[in-house]
């Protein structure tokens, strides 16, 4: 256990390094920070003093190792936009993204059991005909389209809730259905077609030939074993949430989170947020990685750990 | 208990001109075409054939296990007289399997449950038929792990399947299928999957089980040398048929069906001299779409027009009955290998 | 289990998969699929005869003829049948010419994003032990990256355009295809006829082209395609973000927000476009969903029998029950 979490935690870093590697490239190689950063009618003088003042007319390896320090420390700079730590800023928004994803994964989650294991009951079935239909159809919706959508139909048209922002419960309704839909869709697909697999396993015949009634093998046996390529699926939903996807319906929703905050930096070049942002969120995913696979082995007792 | 009293018993399993059919691209697979079957209480019935030759679906029927793209297609499957096949008799049939009548699978690698340990495997049939409690059926378990010969079964019955040989798999497969003392245990080639020096144990097991437990037993096998042993009746299987059967060392002193003869024949055996194993020519039929007459007539050395007709199973002698116009009569020369050998 | 060597034969004997016109014969009679091929097909031409059928230049504006309605409605003509935007320019043209944003991006990605993946798999699955290792590791690494966050820094650091897009796409999406290669390399070459073929000498190139290259067309069609559906997406979300196509060119998720700020007074500047988006997704899934079926042997074998055992529930016999008992 020890050996595995030493060994997960270096990879980890390894990741941490290669985004520190590739967003040192983007924003002090690729790009010019000046140019970036500074209004267009600055003068060549003031673009040698802002160099100067970030540090960036040193040499690059001497800028990397100093970018490096400030990271180790958390300190990613001032926010340009705001004029206080970026990493501050993270702090404040990180808690809106994170409920948004809960709620929104947590809905996907808990629909997409009982629909999976519905339509694999009867392969090619009525219901197992809407579940593939519905899913596909799922699948083929731009979030950011059916964010619109929503808010033309609930808010707008119906009245009944309201488009944009943070407030009441009823903020969390549509920004979490619209998160929630197409990983709904994925995650019911695989139910689906992993309990279908599951069923025609030799162990779940086995349970059969014992007379085990029905919802001790579709409950006990099949789905249980279905809950590991689920588990894979749904902790690659979330962090891909983390990693950036509720950047579509924070923008849409006007939803004060990591993604809108990354979208606003972007707007105002302010590198500096956005970096900070990339780095927590890349720190976040390493730590979710991990414990998904100690979740694991609590699943399957055949993954070990070293 | 002599031979005569255990034929007058009644039986307690029938099968009753069983045919189960799957649907496949290519058309209708006929896989059991017609199966009269019976087993007495107490009786060891070995099923042989190849494979393809409808040994394991009829164990598969019996333990309700056929579903898409199989089904079954006509006949009937009793249970003391009483079908299993019946609206009625499916909720008694779900009663039975697990408890009186149990299956143990060829292949124990895959027959259980990854994520559970053992012990909660054989103790949920406990709970299901016996309603034995948590801890009950734990002890239970113990116990059962033990009399299958597995040694530890305290530290055993918390293991998970990955952690055992196939060997010891296979014992609580064992363990399982009796858990319940059932009536009818059915081993469907129960040691194919195994190591050689494994198989020998756990026959022997299989043996010493029913013995104590006064089980019947099906066992399904394609290994002749298995069953000359072990069994009392002999049915064999051939395209989905039964085309002989009768008690065991009958059938193997004289085989009256030419296949049967064949089998006999291509059967390695460790006193003889034969240097070269002797094969019957040809293969089995599609069961797409089965012959009208005898299946196995085109690689029969007696075939003769009239074998485009379906022979009945009649009785050949007081011991044997047979699928074939002429039973009974050798169909092979006395091994040639043999003769060749010696010359 | 006995049943799949009663099953063996007659799949083997059917037409292999080479032959156009039993596939061909199938698509047709499955209404899905066979939806999906159809409006690929349409969208594909419209996307290259666009300016033949777009009524309009899809860049022009006209103060006159701004936010009008689709033809149907009280307000709508038939100069533009699915309106004008708040510029006044002709939706039903911006949709036509929005098709060649959608399927360049797609296109242009999934070819350079797989070729890459495909033969960084092929290459780790046949040196195998160390390099394999570090090169597995490496796509481990960048599978753990916050994607669409690092696609954001990027594209703001090197400025938004298509080919930066398509660039940036690529970059964080070849890793599934090296995965998948990699998988099937690896467990072809565990075959026992593959193993033959190495130990008697066959050359590596001979293998690959004989034995694996086969077995990793299916596989790769359908990922291919569905990569399709997601690169689609991620275009109009990126452009729907103003990080992917600029104007003057036209692409659905660029329309899509310049409309969502029409949303109380024009419904049908979001409705159509994003609606463009979806059915293109759709049919592809669809079609996709058919082949990824067919080309199995197994899959196609468990699909009929289904449709039988559904048939058969509604001629009243349940499964695995006699039909006279």
């Amino acid at each position: 256990m020890g050996a595995f979490l030493l060994r997960r935690i270096f990879q980890g870093m390894l990741v941490v390094l290669g985004v520190t590697l590739v967003v040192f490239v983007a924003t002090r190689m690729v790009g010019d920070p000046a140019k970036v950063m500074l209004p267009l009618s600055a003068t060549d003088a003031q673009r040698a003093a802002f160099n100067h003042q970030m540090g960036l007319d040193r040499p690059l390896g001497a800028q990397f190792i100093t970018f490096v320090g400030d990271l180790s420390t958390l300190d990613f700079g001032d926010s340009l936009w705001q004029r206080r730590p970026a990493i501050q800023i993270v702090f404040e928004r990180l808690p809106n993204t994170l409920a948004l994803i809960g709620l929104g994964l947590g809905l996907a989650v808990t629909l997409s059991l009982p629909l999976g294991a519905l339509a694999a009951l009867r392969p090619g079935g009525v219901a197992d005909r809407v579940v593939v239909f519905g899913g596909l159809f799922g699948l083929s919706l731009p979030q950011f389209w059916l964010g619109l959508l929503m808010i033309m139909f609930f808010a707008v048209t119906l009245k009944i809730l309201p488009t944009s922002g943070v407030g009441g419960p009823s903020h969390y309704i549509l920004p979490a259905v619209t998160l929630a839909i197409p990983s709904l869709a994925r995650l019911m697909m695989l139910v689906r077609s992993s309990v279908i697999d599951e069923l025609n396993q030799q162990y779940v015949r086995t349970a059969r030939a014992k007379g085990m009634r029905f919802h001790t093998i579709l409950f006990g046996h099949a789905l249980r074993n279905a809950l590991v390529p689920f588990l894979t699926l749904a902790g690659w939903e979330f962090i891909s949430a983390l990693a950036g996807y509720t950047v579509v319906v924070e923008t849409v929703f006007a939803w004060p989170g990591l993604g809108l905050t990354a979208m606003k930096a972007i707007e105002r070049s302010d590198l500096f947020l956005l970096q900070a942002i990339v780095f927590t969120v890349a720190i976040m995913i390493v730590i979710v990685n991990i414990l998904l696979d100690v979740l694991y082995k609590l699943i399957d007792p055949r993954i070990k750990l070293a | 208990m002599t031979e005569m009293d255990m034929m007058s018993e009644a039986a307690l399993l029938e099968i009753d001109r069983l045919c189960v059919e799957f649907d496949t691209r290519g058309g209708v697979v006929h896989g059991l075409r017609g199966v009269d079957l019976s087993v007495r209480r107490g009786e060891t019935l070995a099923i042989v054939g190849e494979s393809g030759s409808g040994k394991s679906v009829t164990a598969q029927a019996v333990m309700g296990l056929i579903d898409v793209p199989g089904r079954i297609a006509s006949g009937d499957i009793r249970w003391k007289g009483q079908s299993m096949l019946s609206r009625e008799g499916l909720a008694m049939a779900q009663d039975i399997r697990g408890k009186d009548v149990a299956l143990i699978f060829q292949d124990p690698m895959t027959s259980l449950n990854p994520l559970m340990t053992i012990g909660a495997q054989i103790g949920e049939v406990l709970r299901r038929h016996l309603g034995l409690s948590k801890i009950q059926a734990r002890t239970r378990t113990e116990e059962l792990l033990g009399a299958v010969g597995i040694s530890a079964p305290r530290r055993r019955v918390d293991q998970y399947p990955h952690e055992l040989s196939g060997g010891m798999r296979q014992r609580v497969m064992i363990a399982m299928a009796i858990a319940c003392e059932p009536q009818l245990l059915i081993a469907d080639e129960p040691t194919t999957a195994l190591d050689v020096t494994i198989q020998a144990q756990v026959l022997e097991l299989l043996a010493g089980l029913q013995e104590t437990l006064r089980l019947s037993v099906i066992l399904i096998t394609h290994d002749l040398g298995v069953v000359a042993g072990l069994c009392h009746r002999v049915a064999v299987m051939y395209a989905g048929k039964i085309i002989e059967t009768g008690l065991a060392d009958d059938v193997f002193e004289r085989p009256s069906h030419p296949y049967t003869q064949g089998l006999i024949r291509s059967t390695p055996r460790l006193d003889d001299q034969m240097e070269r194993l002797i094969a019957i020519e040809g293969s089995p039929p599609s069961l797409l779409a089965p012959p009208t007459g005898c299946a196995f007539s085109p690689r029969c050395p007696l075939s003769e027009p009239k074998c485009a007709e379906q022979p009945p199973l009649v009785a050949v002698h007081a011991g044997a009955s047979a699928a074939c116009w002429h039973p009974a009569t050798p169909a092979w020369r006395e091994a040639p290998a043999l003769a060749e050998a010696v010359s | 289990m006995a049943v799949t060597t009663h099953a063996a034969p007659p799949t083997a004997a059917k037409p292999r998969s080479g032959s156009f016109r039993p596939i061909a014969l199938e698509l047709w009679h499955d209404k899905a699929g066979m939806i999906g091929f159809t409006v690929i097909v349409l969208l594909i031409l419209m996307a290259v005869f666009a300016p033949l059928i777009a009524p309009y230049d899809p860049a022009i504006q006209s103060v006159a003829a701004r936010l009008k309605p689709p033809a149907w409605l009280p307000k709508g003509s038939w100069e533009h049948v699915l309106g004008t935007d708040q510029l006044g320019r002709d939706v039903l043209s911006r949709v036509i010419y929005g098709a060649r944003a959608s399927l360049l991006v797609g296109t242009s990605v999934v070819l350079l994003a797989g070729t890459f993946g495909v033969l960084f798999g092929l290459f780790a699955g046949f040196k195998g032990g160390r390099i394999d290792d570090l090169m597995m590791r490496l796509v481990d690494i960048q599978v753990a990256f916050p994607g669409l966050l690092m696609i954001l820094l990027i594209i703001s650091a090197v400025g938004p355009s298509l080919s930066t897009m398509i660039v940036v796409l690529a970059v964080t999406n070849w890793m599934i295809y090296a995965r998948v290669v990699r998988g099937i390399v690896l467990s072809v070459r565990q075959t026992p006829y593959v193993e033959a073929a190495e130990m008697i000498g066959c050359k590596p190139g001979r293998v690959l082209f004989k034995h694996i290259l086969p077995n990793l067309t299916s596989p790769l069609l359908t990922l291919g395609i569905l990569e399709f559906t997601n690169i689609v997406l991620a275009e109009a979300a990126m452009s729907f973000l103003g990080l992917g196509v600029q104007p003057p060119a036209t692409s659905w998720g660029l329309d899509v927000s310049n409309g969502k700020d029409y949303i109380f007074v024009a419904w049908w500047l979001i409705t159509f476009p994003g609606l463009s988006i979806s059915i293109t997704v759709l049919s592809i899934n669809l079609f996709a969903n058919w082949l990824r079926v067919t080309t199995d042997p197994q899959e196609r074998e468990k699909r009929f029998a289904r449709l039988k055992a559904v048939e058969r529930r509604r001629n009243g016999a349940p499964a695995g029950a006699p039909a006279k008992a």
